[in-house]
Parts: structure tokens; sequence; C-alpha cells
């Protein structure tokens, strides 16, 4: 029964430096610095969503929570267009080497931001006895942020992008928003 | 040494249309997004930049700066022509239009031939896209797009005929000062038939929603544009915005008066806000409808548009002749 599986195991091994772009030959640390903040703003993210949490994805995008303040909401169906891949939902292993062949298939620099509960650990469906589950995106591909949640709610994910946007160009950009008291 | 002025001017007025290109796509690309965000009651593009404003700015460079993929098993040469190719006649088509009675670049007898001839190399440049990537959706949407551009460019031709029947030449400034400057004389009002035509096959020409099935994400990836990262999507995504300017600049010299304003006041200055409003209008509907099928698309052309066009046309040769 192992075989059918083999694949996964195989591609299994890339490592964080497959999403990165090599150095310049000539760096300027002014440009380089304006480059970083140019990839933050703009960072757009692949059409797909596997799960529940890609409701929440789609929620994110529409007029409540508004993912295009930030610039981050043109989802671009084609993976060589995209910079960010959010694996939304849960993964298993029959879908793990479409994922990885769309990761593979973004264009440096690639970003990607895992989703909720079961793209992070495998969340509920991670119990003794299970057979078809990867548990957590992480053990396929390098990932950058991790959302939790059961899904996340949308201030979530784009807190997800916030952080992102941090490690890229290594500030936060906007306020952190205060904690309301309870009652 | 001295260089020939008419070369001088040719290159000036080259210079100032990639300027101009630019300019345009980095505006109908912001103008686009918050349109959609507005339509769809949310602020579109609002913190980088007051208002969003250098959002596609940003996107330009972010792009510029992305990894170039070429797949395996592309044909190396032609999968790099082709965004060029769609890109450089557009350079040529801004240098005709008349932005005013002495603003053109180029200006010639048979200005309305040209457009409409070089447009056409869009299409082939679609076609190598989509045939050189290797990948069957890019050679699903780049067939879509030969079908659809060459189905639209019949009805486009026949109402842009119909005005030039009634003006008698093809030249865009005889056309523009044929007309009045007040919006009753313009010849959007003596053919009106040949404008909703000419409007509708524009937005089929250019591939934009709801006519945008060449690069339907929902059943084609993204169509001939599919294996193209950086900026070889980039200029694809730039050359059809250029090509919404230029369709949206030819119909308002066709039919909405052109650079003409009331009290002698021609010039950019009206040509501009006219342009805009048709691009804005073809944005609007982008938001607004959703995408057709494909056979509803070319049924809307063979069996509406079509009849339609010649029906018309043939009117306009027997009341030029009558009258």
């Amino acid at each position: 029964m192992a075989a059918p599986h083999q694949a996964v195991e195989e591609v299994g091994t890339l490592h964080k430096t497959a999403g990165t772009v090599e150095p310049a030959l000539v760096q300027i640390q002014l440009v380089d610095k304006i480059l970083n903040v140019c990839r933050a703003m703009s960072i757009w993210p692949m059409t797909f969503g596997l799960a529940c949490c890609a409701i929440e994805m789609m929620s994110t995008g529409m007029a409540r929570f508004d993912l295009a303040r930030f610039g981050a909401e043109v989802f671009r169906p084609s993976p060589r267009q995209a910079d960010l891949m959010i694996v939304a939902g849960t993964v298993n292993k029959k879908m793990a080497p479409a994922i990885v062949r769309l990761y593979e298939q973004m264009p440096a620099p690639k970003y990607v931001l895992a989703m909720g509960n079961c793209a992070i650990s495998g969340g509920p469906f991670n119990f003794k006895g299970d057979y078809n589950l990867v548990k957590g995106i992480d053990t396929l591909i390098p990932v950058d942020v991790y959302v939790p949640g059961c899904p996340p709610r949308p201030e979530g994910l784009l807190e997800g992008l916030f952080t992102l946007q941090q490690q890229i160009t290594g500030r936060r950009w906007w306020p952190v928003p205060a904690l309301k008291e309870e009652g | 040494m001295s260089i020939h002025p008419q070369l001088l001017h040719l290159i000036i007025a080259l210079i100032a249309v990639m300027a101009w290109v630019g300019l345009n796509a980095l505006v109908l690309v912001y103008f686009e997004r918050k349109g959609a965000g507005f339509i769809q009651r949310r602020p579109g593009p609002f913190e980088v930049g007051p208002q969003g404003i250098i959002q596609p700015l940003v996107d330009g460079i972010k792009l510029m700066c992305k990894q170039l993929v070429m797949p395996t098993g592309a044909d190396p040469v032609l999968f790099w022509t082709a965004p060029l190719l769609s890109m450089t006649p557009v350079l040529l088509l801004f240098l005709v239009l008349p932005y005013g009675p002495w603003l053109t670049g180029m200006q010639i007898d048979l200005g309305i031939l040209l457009i409409l001839a070089f447009a056409g190399i869009n299409v082939l440049a679609l076609l190598i896209a989509g045939w050189s990537s290797n990948n069957k959706y890019g050679l699903l949407g780049a067939a879509r797009a030969v079908a659809q551009s060459v189905a639209y460019e019949i009805p486009l031709l026949l109402a842009v005929l119909a005005v030039a029947f009634t003006t008698g030449t093809l030249d865009f400034v005889k056309i523009t000062e044929g007309q009045g400057p007040w919006p009753w004389q313009w010849n959007m009002v003596y053919q009106p038939l040949a404008f909703i035509i000419f409007i509708i096959s524009a937005v089929g020409e250019c591939n934009r929603a709801p006519f945008d099935l060449p690069e339907a994400e929902s059943e084609l990836t993204a169509g001939f544009h599919t294996e193209f990262s950086s900026m070889g999507f980039g200029l694809f995504f730039m050359a059809e915005y250029s090509y919404m300017v230029v369709v949206a600049s030819v119909a308002s010299t066709l039919f909405l008066g052109g650079y003409q304003g009331p009290f002698g006041s021609d010039g950019w200055w009206w040509y501009l806000p006219k342009v805009y409003a048709i691009l804005m209008f073809m944005i609007w509907i982008r938001w607004t409808y959703p995408r057709v099928t494909f056979v509803q698309l070319l049924n809307i052309n063979w069996k509406w548009l079509l009849p339609l066009g010649t029906v018309n046309l043939l009117a306009t040769a027997f009341f030029m002749k009558l009258f």
C-alpha cells in the first residue's frame, strides 16, 4: 500500500531556499529595500481552496474585510503569476502531489501561508488510524506563515498577510489593533 | 550632420507615445481595481499610498523583478516573441490618433485603415503565445482568442465603414472636423446603430469581460498567458489596456466628436474626458455582467451584430445616394 504514496515522500525534501531569488550581482541597499517593500505591498495569491478555510478566504476578499486594501486581492488563476500560496484546508495524500506541483510552478520569490489547523498539523482529522492525511503542509513545502484556527476568521488571515509583509520588509506596516475589554 | 525634421518629429512622438502608453496602463489598472471595489461596495486598493494611488506602480515593479519561467518543451523563440509582438504594434497605433488639432504623432490619410490593420497583429501574438507555451490551456485560450477576434473584427469594420460612408474619408482629422462640437452634431446621433455595434464589438475585440473567454479562469486557468510569468504576463496586460485606450480613442473620434469643444475650445482637454468616459463604461460593464459562454458569444456576433451591421451599412449607402 505504500507504493502510491511514494511520490509524496520523495517531493517532501524541498528546502526553504527553493522559494527565494538568488542575490543580485550588484547589491544596492536602497534598491533592495524599495524592491522588498514593493513585493510586500503587492502579494498576489493563487486562486485555489481546499476546504472550509477557503470560504473564510473568500470572505476576506469580500466587502466587509476587503483584502484589496492592502493590494492583495488579485487572485491569479495561473501559478506562474502568483506570489503567495494560501493553503486553505485539509491536504490529503491524493491532493499532496498537486499542491507540490503548484508550488514548484510558481516563480520565485514565492511564499506559502498555511491557513487553518488542517494545513498546519492535520487538525481535527489527525487521529490514530487515519490513513489519508498529510499532517501539516510543512512536511511537503516550506511554509512562511501559519494562521491557526478552525477555520481562522478573516481578521486572522489579514494578520497572517501582515506578518508575511513584516517578514519580507523587516517592519510592521499597519497598527496593531487594541484588544477589546470583555463585558 | 543634421537630422531630417520629420524623422526628429517621429522620434519625439514615439518617445512621448511610450510614456503615454505606460501612464495609461498605470491609471487604468488603478481605475479598474478602484471601480471593482466601488461596484462591490468595498474601498479597493486603499493603504498603499493615499487612496492606494501608487498600487499599480508597486505591482509593476514587483512584476518586473519576478523570476522568468519558460516551461520545458516550449518554443524558446516564439515564446519570448509573443509578448513583444503583442506590445509593439500598440506604439504605432498611438502615433496616428488625433489628440488635438495639432497634437498628433503622424497625420496620414488612411488612419483608420492603419489602426484596423495593425490591431490585427495582436491576434497573431495571442496565437503564438498559446501555441508556443506547450500548454493545453494556453492552446485552447489561443484558439478562442482567434475565433473571437476574427468574428468581432467584421461588425467592427462594418460600423467603421458606415461612418466612413457618411464622411467620405478615412482620415481621423477630417472625420473629427466633419462633426460639430455639440452632442447633437456628433456621428453618434446620425449612426446610433453603428455606435452600439462598435462598442459591443470593441469590448469583444479587447477580450474584456463579459467577452473575456480567451482567459476565462474558471475553465482555462489563465488562457493564452497561462505560462507567462513576470513581465511576459506584464506586457500582455499592458497591451490589453493599451488596446482598450486605442479602441476608446477611435470610438470617441468616430462617434463623439473627438477633440472638438464648443466655442472653439478644441484640444486634448475635450478628447481625454471622452476617451476615459468610454473606458469607464467598459470597466463598469466588466464588473456588472457575468461571462457569456462561447456559443452565446459567437451567436451574438454572427446572428445579430453582423446582419444588423450589414443592414445599417446598406441603409447608410442608400441614404447617402438619395440625398
